[in-house]
């Protein structure tokens, strides 16, 4: 299933890039942030457990459990710092 | 529109008259202006640039504002947040409440802050002499928002 992926702040910077479109089995938040891992390198030291990350599935904080369905948008950033 | 990103910046003088329209039932404006330091964490910042998630960062102010109006008796809400470039001295951002008495309003305005601080997706980048950084998140702000927390029932 085609899903939108896309990095905020630090983390855009570290993985070198905004976004891209993904082709993935059905999963879920942790499930995905563990495929992205695997790809090594900056992907799985910026990714890695026990980094404060926070995560959006379309727009909306989500949780580690959170279901990622076909065409959905899912943000990975650091925690927020506005204001 | 209760919400507003924008680069450029507010007048928060002319925000507030055209919040309250001169409505004879506001008896109370509560208002907060965050503005950009010269420094942070013991360094100096000569520049910051606000950068945030287009699309969900008004979805989440708008969930702030509309919990706001829940928990409190507040008429008219406004929240203007800047994003981009900024430089010590400007204005980041401006929250406007107003209501019939001061005590809803100023209980609202720092909620949303708050809240704001916590839940809305911006992020700082300072430049310091050391080189450029992301600010990291403070753990006070957390702790300023779980006090708005509602207390747990009890399971008794």
């Amino acid at each position: 299933m085609k899903v939108k992926v896309l990095y905020f702040a630090g983390l855009r910077e570290q993985l070198g890039t905004p976004g891209e479109d993904l082709d993935v089995p059905p999963t879920t938040v942790a499930g995905l942030r563990s495929q992205l891992m695997a790809r090594g390198g900056a992907w799985q030291s910026a990714l890695a457990q026990g980094k404060a990350l926070r995560v959006a599935v379309n727009q909306e904080m989500a949780q580690p459990t959170t279901p990622v369905n076909p065409g959905d948008e899912i943000a990975f950033f650091p925690p927020v710092t506005g204001g | 529109m209760p919400v507003r990103i924008q680069t450029g910046d507010f007048d928060a003088g002319a925000e507030i008259a055209a919040l309250r329209r001169n409505d004879p039932k506001v008896g109370a404006v509560a208002s907060f202006i965050g503005t950009c330091r010269d420094a942070n964490d013991g360094d100096a910042v000569s520049t910051m640039t606000l950068e945030h998630y287009p699309g969900m960062t008004e979805k989440a102010l708008e969930k702030i504002v509309d919990e706001a109006k829940k928990r409190w008796k507040v008429m008219e809400v406004l929240v203007v947040h800047r994003v981009g470039e900024l430089k010590p001295t400007d204005q980041i951002v401006l929250v406007v409440v107003t209501g019939a008495h001061r005590g809803e309003a100023f209980a609202a305005c720092e909620f949303i802050m708050d809240y704001l601080k916590t839940r809305a997706p911006f992020w700082k980048k300072e430049q310091t002499p050391q080189g450029a950084r992301w600010v990291e998140a403070r753990a006070s702000d957390g702790e300023a928002a779980q006090r708005w927390e509602p207390p747990k029932s009890s399971a008794a």
